[in-house]
């Protein structure tokens, strides 16, 4: 990925970019930054267009893409109107990659608006809880800043359109063609009451099922392109005979537990019938979810001796390591296996059942009400809808892009795979991220699933989540 | 010398109504930020806790019924859990930390060589951050790691395992198990959701809080023994005690008022215990170490239950206040 040339010519480029925007704040992994630069041919180019735009007026002149040669995407401006001062982003991208690919919007922005010095408000830290925290109470205390970070469906309608922080953004939509560009799925998920709140920037897969290859193979498994429920319990047998654990589970983060239920979930429901859920809590009550609540039983059976003890990426290790056999995660652990070196070991198929479906964990970005500086928001937006940008970001971050007329070709084999099932699966949203329920739902099924856990009662499980649903839609 | 030159210095009668009047104008700021940080909120909070506040924007109205959170938040399985083992904590947390405080102290008091150094090591993990000390005890109580290497390689979890005492072999961290039931044995308590008995992961957790704080128990102990006079002994040794029957009968008897000012000082902190055990097990398995302030925060800035958050919240001031408040009257008596 890495051509010295390519990355030489970015070094210089990072440079005068960071001259222009003296008020970057973060803690910036550089090495990552530059090591990754090549991919990113498109930053010298959208220097150019920025060099353009400096000389003459910033209002006057338009940059049209200033990275890379979009797919198909009609050239909509992603500059309008005159520049205020500064630009002020709140995100909870402060670690490695996701800091670096959070810098390439930033460089994108930039590149179309140099004389704007931006603000990167990022709060690290608890998986974006804290971040939050700390921008429920600006926003309480009437401090917006000009565009946040959050994920897309219940936590953006529960808790920034409802209470009324955030502008629809329909005619942003109508003017970039992003209607066209985004999934139905992600549409449905980013509107409330079929209105646009939020552009999505980067778009995780929770359902995925990642193994170890040499474990199955010296146990005669075969993962073809995607695996049953069935498929998946006979290959558990084999591994639990010779003694290794088939399911590797980071109990330690509850939220790693209910992405094990949710997929299940999906995988014996299917997209129509998991969807319903969210709009009916009586579907609770069907005998789907309890079939399905009996098949995360019986893989509570198959989980690695030490799951109480593990985080996540601990349980993803597992199977990098060839101690386990398969771990059920969002797509992020393959980020983390790159990390660790073991990527080579790891295959990956979609979590049982559940082909033909995208759990789609998106992040993106919104407009509130009352911006300081509504111009820059509103062409920040635009920016970090683009495919040039999301194209740069994708990369950094270890996930797609959350439109599907991009060139992946760029992307490496997980996210090549990832990016053409995107294009053709039906995209569903998630509980444990989030955007399926409400936080007080969520919040239930958590609690519920760390008990389910200690004493697997599947009628307890399936009561008290249906007894959540139904008091939430009551209030 | 002292009082030739304090004669002249006396203050002249007219300033001694500005004298008078100074305390309390100095003292009027803090009194006010008291008032209004410390009361003002706690009356916010008992407001919210009877509000109908459970999204993302305040919500101000009563609920109706008035106390219907509380009801909500008692019948809550979770909370029943954070409660039993807030009891459970203090009271071996209490019970461990004061007797070793007590052991080392009256251990110290023997003025051996080195009694200096031995003092200054046992004080020292009170300097530590509860974050650090949690951290570095998960990772010796971690099942495969830590004590449990040393464990199986000299092999005394085999030894144990052996004996019957498998129990004993130090996994507790994340073994969800509870050992006994209250429920079974005082009646009128069956309709609890949680099993009130000793949930064995909160065992390292409070090892790791008694490391922490035995050193101040400690302290106090030895402020307390160096004000027993030397001639209390001599009369006991006179009269032909032994020094058993000195401690037993005479020095631990004087302790009492350090005894009951260490178990309040120290019952407070672990009633309010977060930040050790957030960083040592979380909730743990099956909520066996979740205490309420995990719980308060969960509620209040992820599921947007304010109210619930802020009920627990003054559940957890009641607790704390069941402790103090008898303290605060008894030492005004006092004054």
């Amino acid at each position: 990925m890495t051509g010295k040339p390519g990355a030489r010519k970015d070094i210089e480029a990072h440079t005068v970019a960071s001259q222009r925007t003296k008020e970057f704040q973060m803690a910036t992994n550089r090495r990552t930054l530059l090591k990754g630069a090549a991919a990113l041919a498109a930053l010298p180019v959208g220097l150019r267009a920025s060099q353009a735009a400096a000389q003459s007026t910033p209002e006057a002149t338009p940059v049209g893409t200033p990275m890379g040669t979009p797919v198909g995407t009609p050239a909509a401006p992603l500059v309008v109107g005159t520049p205020e001062a500064s630009l002020e982003v709140f995100s909870w991208w402060t670690s490695g990659g996701e800091a670096a690919g959070l810098e390439q919007i930033f460089a994108a922005f930039s590149a179309g608006s140099p004389s704007v010095s931006i603000v990167n408000a990022a709060v690290a830290g608890g998986a974006g809880s804290n971040a939050q925290a700390a921008l429920q109470t600006r926003l309480t205390g009437g401090q917006a800043p000009d565009s946040w970070q959050s994920h897309l469906g219940r936590e953006l309608q529960s808790r920034y359109v409802d209470p009324g922080y955030c502008q629809p953004l329909t005619d942003l939509f109508a003017e970039q063609g992003w209607n066209e560009a985004f999934p139905q799925g992600v549409l449905d998920q980013l509107s409330v009451g079929g209105v646009p709140y939020v552009v999505p920037v980067g778009n995780h897969r929770g359902n995925v099922l990642f193994y170890n290859r040499a474990l199955m193979e010296s146990n005669g498994i075969t993962v073809g392109e995607t695996m049953s429920i069935d498929e998946f319990f006979a290959a558990a047998d084999v591994l639990q005979a010779a003694g290794i654990p088939a399911i590797a589970l980071g109990g330690r983060d509850t939220f790693a537990s209910v992405q094990l239920f949710e997929n299940t979930l999906l995988g014996t429901l299917g997209a129509d019938a998991y969807n319903a859920l969210w709009n009916d809590p009586s579907m609770w009550s069907s005998d789907g979810v309890t079939a399905a609540i009996e098949a995360f039983a019986r893989m509570l059976g198959y989980l690695n001796p030490d799951q109480a003890a593990l985080t996540w990426d601990g349980a993803a290790d597992l199977v990098g390591q060839g101690t386990a056999g398969f771990t059920s995660m969002g797509d992020w652990a393959y980020g983390d296996f790159v990390s660790k070196g073991t990527e080579a070991n790891v295959g990956w198929v979609t979590h049982p059942g559940s082909a033909g479906t995208f759990v789609a964990v998106i992040d993106g970005f919104t407009l509130p009400v009352g911006a300081p500086n509504p111009v820059n928001a509103a062409n920040w937006l635009r920016t970090a809808g683009s495919v040039a940008a999301q194209t740069a970001f994708a990369p950094f971050k270890g996930c797609i892009p959350a439109r599907t007329d991009v060139d992946a070709s760029g992307f490496n084999e997980y996210l090549q795979w990832s990016a053409a099932d995107f294009g053709t699966a039906v995209s569903v949203p998630s509980i444990a991220h989030g955007t399926a329920v409400t936080p007080q739902v969520q919040q239930a099924i958590s609690d519920a699933t760390v008990q389910f856990l200690v004493s697997p009662d599947v009628e307890t499980y399936r009561v008290t989540i249906q007894q959540a649903a139904e008091d939430d839609a009551a209030s | 010398m002292a009082a030739q030159t304090t004669e002249p210095l006396q203050t002249p009668k007219g300033s001694r109504f500005g004298d008078r009047l100074i305390a309390p104008v100095l003292l009027a700021p803090s009194v006010i930020a008291l008032l209004i940080f410390v009361y003002g909120f706690i009356g916010t909070t008992v407001w919210i806790s009877l509000s109908n506040w459970r999204s993302a924007s305040p919500d101000w109205s009563l609920a109706d019924p008035l106390f219907s959170v509380y009801d909500r938040l008692f019948n809550t399985p979770r909370f029943q859990t954070d409660l039993r083992n807030t009891i459970i904590f203090t009271v071996l947390f209490l019970v461990v930390a004061v007797g070793a405080g007590l052991l080392f102290a009256l251990l110290l008091d023997q003025k051996f060589p080195g009694s200096v150094l031995f003092r200054n090591i046992f004080l020292f993990p009170y300097a530590l951050s509860f974050i650090v000390t949690g951290v570095a005890w998960r990772w010796i109580f971690n099942p495969e790691t830590g004590i449990n290497i040393l464990f199986d390689t000299l092999g005394i979890n085999w030894l144990l395992a052996q004996i019957g005492l498998g129990p004993f072999q130090p996994r507790w961290l994340t073994n969800p198990e509870v050992a006994g039931d209250l429920r079974t044995v005082i009646p009128g308590l069956d309709g609890l959701f949680t099993q009130l008995g000793v949930p064995l992961a909160m065992l390292p957790v409070v090892i790791a809080a008694a490391w922490q704080l035995s050193g101040f128990a400690m302290a106090m102990y030895l402020a307390g023994l160096s004000t027993i006079s030397g001639d209390i002994r001599e009369a006991a040794q006179l009269d032909g005690a032994s020094g058993w029957q000195i401690y037993r009968q005479i020095i631990i008897p004087l302790l009492k008022p350090v005894t009951i000012s260490t178990m309040i000082i120290l019952g407070h902190v672990s009633l309010k215990i977060f930040d050790l055990i957030f960083a040592m097990s979380g909730s743990g398995p099956g909520f066996a170490t979740d205490v309420p302030g995990i719980f308060i925060i969960e509620q209040t800035f992820r599921a947007n239950r304010y109210d619930l958050g802020a009920a627990a919240a003054i559940v957890m001031l009641m607790l704390v206040a069941l402790i103090i408040v008898p303290y605060l009257i008894r030492s005004m008596r006092d004054l």
